[in-house]
């Protein structure tokens, strides 16, 4: 993108690349654990109080990503800037300018709600007075008020959730990562995980948030940037590359395995998945009534019969699908490996 | 709920941090994560039980089961094992650091506190901390107890403050050395073992339970000159009147040793495990 590359270019020439329009800067991020590669040359670029998707299955590099970017781990190349302010040489003013929210609630149960926000409001250096009126208006903003003098471990999912945000906005910092913020929430709870997650942007927060979800990043983000294997395979807004998986896939599941090449040949078009297992074939659509008219009267002509119709959105696998030919599953594999290997470290 | 979209929480000016020196804040970080370590004390009271459960049994079955046939010359069996009763218990108490510490890596709350602008150490002093106020509850009871089954201190006011310098001394001590185990191990489970296997003998091989001179010799050597046994003989000279020799100033220098050299390789630890 050409953002990305101006802003790398401003990076390599000044070794400081601030501006008042970018708050996160990244630029040929590299990362091993042992002889496993990680990130292999990661470029970012999100401007400020704006939402950035790092969509890709597990292992791809996302937490990771946000580990580096949030200090708690040391790339071994490349440079990420966060305001202008490096990472690694600069990592405390960074972390004054950061709010962290993890894939597991890093919330302390033994303690109550109110007394996680004034543990990690006194870390973050606010005063005392500060603090009191600022957790109480956190509790009530995360509907956590009438819990907030229960300790942690009676909370369900959802509230630790909810409580684990509330903590990393208790300096009210500009720039917040978000690891998987949904990943295990009921649907209740996501929706309104992602109610307050654009709220925040509404109040001028830059956002960086991984996901494996096409909803989610659909949903909540200016900016998607697909990543796989350590690589960026590709990005843009959600209509970008809505244009190149289609808006909606439609989905068609052959009676006899027999006719399944027919099928094939009669519907062949680009961003054609099939699975021959199931005898589905799908394809890019608008979701227009008019394309599948066409699409069921060419099988009718070629004497295919039908068995099962439908229209989807498009999900993960389709995105990897058409960007990479192969679904995420596999690449979950060979990165499942990978995943250990990062917890053991 | 609904948030409002102007609301105040986010806006940077509704938010107030105060200025103090470096050494100010890193004192500061240290209290509040000592704080949070005591609340989970006094909130999961099974870890104070333990700690004070386990060394009262000791004491009683060293005292009525093998008391009898154990000689400590002049000296009544139950003043001779209060000493290595306390030591031990404050040896076992300060092993929690360990598992605390690995719980703590392994929960992920520690990524929290990385992430945040404050003193990385304060994670490790917390916890030291709070083992600090544990066993000095743990002590409480265990003197207690002592003196319902025969206990008769002769120490004078400068002698009990010389037993409480060093036993914090050698809480501490004990302490430090554990959270550099906590952040050696990769388990809890190991968390929860290493410290038997590393303390459990020492305490035996001491002057704890038994005067040293019938051991055979190498492990008489051992017993005679490692730091437990001079804490422990410290503490018993100045509790019962013993002879202290050169257990006092031995056992001090010992603590303050193990603390020098054990708090900085604890904290790069902690700061080099948590980057990888």
């Amino acid at each position: 993108m050409n953002n990305t590359t101006q802003s790398a270019t401003e990076i390599e020439e000044t070794g400081r690349y601030v501006s008042a329009d970018n708050a996160i800067a990244v630029k040929g991020l590299r990362k091993s654990f042992k002889k496993l590669t990680v990130l292999n040359g990661i470029d970012l670029c999100v401007k400020r109080g704006t939402v950035l998707a790092l969509l890709g299955p597990n292992g791809a590099g996302k937490t990771t990503t946000i580990r580096i970017l949030s200090t708690l781990l040391l790339p071994d190349g490349g440079q990420a800037l966060i305001r202008g302010f490096d990472v690694v040489r600069e990592a405390n003013k960074v972390r004054s300018l950061i709010g962290l929210t993890g894939q597991y609630a890093a919330v302390d149960e033994y303690l109550t709600g109110e007394e996680n926000l004034h543990m990690i409001g006194r870390l973050y250096r606010l005063s005392h007075q500060n603090i009191k009126q600022r957790t109480q208006e956190l509790l009530e903003l995360f509907d956590l008020m009438e819990a907030s003098a229960r300790t942690v471990k009676t909370y369900s999912g959802g509230m630790r959730r909810r409580l684990d945000l509330a903590v990393s906005l208790i300096a009210a910092p500009p720039i917040i990562f978000l690891d998987e913020p949904t990943t295990g929430l009921d649907p209740p709870s996501r929706l309104i995980m992602w109610d307050i997650i654009e709220q925040l942007v509404a109040a001028g927060t830059t956002i960086l948030l991984t996901t494996q979800d096409m909803d989610e990043a659909d949903r909540l983000a200016d900016k998607i940037v697909v990543i796989d294997g350590g690589r960026i395979i590709a990005e843009g807004t959600s209509d970008e590359l809505k244009q190149r998986v289609g808006s909606e896939r439609l989905e068609i599941t052959i009676a006899e395995a027999s006719s399944f090449e027919t099928a094939k040949r009669v519907i062949d078009g680009e961003g054609l998945h099939l699975d021959s297992k199931t005898r589905t074939l799908s394809l890019a659509t608008k979701g227009g009534v008019h394309q599948l008219k066409q699409v069921l009267s060419r099988l009718d002509e070629a004497g295919v019969e039908v068995e099962n119709v439908s229209f989807r959105r498009p999900t993960l696998d389709d995105v990897f699908l058409t960007l990479t030919g192969h679904t995420t599953t596999t690449t979950e594999q060979s990165n499942g490996q990978r995943q250990k290997k990062v917890v053991e470290v | 709920m609904t948030i409002p979209s102007s609301s105040s929480f986010i806006t940077a000016n509704n938010v107030q941090t105060e200025k103090h020196s470096k050494v100010f804040w890193a004192l500061s970080d240290s209290w509040v994560l000592a704080k949070r370590s005591i609340k989970h004390i006094t909130r999961n009271l099974d870890q104070l039980f333990a700690v004070a459960l386990f060394p009262i049994m000791f004491f009683l079955l060293f005292r009525y089961v093998f008391g009898g046939a154990i000689d400590t010359g002049d000296l009544s069996y139950a003043n001779f094992l209060v000493a290595g009763i306390l030591v031990q218990m404050l040896a076992f108490g300060a092993n929690y650091t360990t598992l605390n510490l690995a719980i703590d890596l392994q929960r992920g709350i520690v990524d929290r506190f990385r992430s945040l602008p404050m003193a990385s150490s304060a994670v490790l002093v917390g916890h030291v901390g709070a083992d600090l106020f544990r066993n000095t509850i743990s002590a409480l009871i265990v003197l207690g107890v002592s003196f319902l089954v025969g206990f008769q201190p002769v120490a004078g006011p400068v002698e009990w403050m010389l037993v409480l310098g060093l036993a914090i001394l050698f809480s501490l001590a004990i302490s430090w050395l554990s959270a550099i185990m906590g952040l050696l191990v990769k388990s809890m489970e190991a968390a929860q073992w290493t410290g038997f296997i590393i303390i459990f003998p020492l305490t035996f091989v001491s002057s704890a339970f038994v005067p040293t001179d019938t051991m055979p010799e190498a492990l008489r050597l051992f017993a005679e000159n490692q730091p437990l046994t001079q804490v422990i003989e410290a503490i018993r000279a100045w509790l019962v009147g013993t002879p202290v020799g050169d257990s006092g100033w031995l056992g001090f220098a010992w603590c303050v040793g193990i603390i020098i050299v054990a708090m900085p390789v604890a904290t790069w630890l902690f700061r080099r495990q948590a980057l990888r």
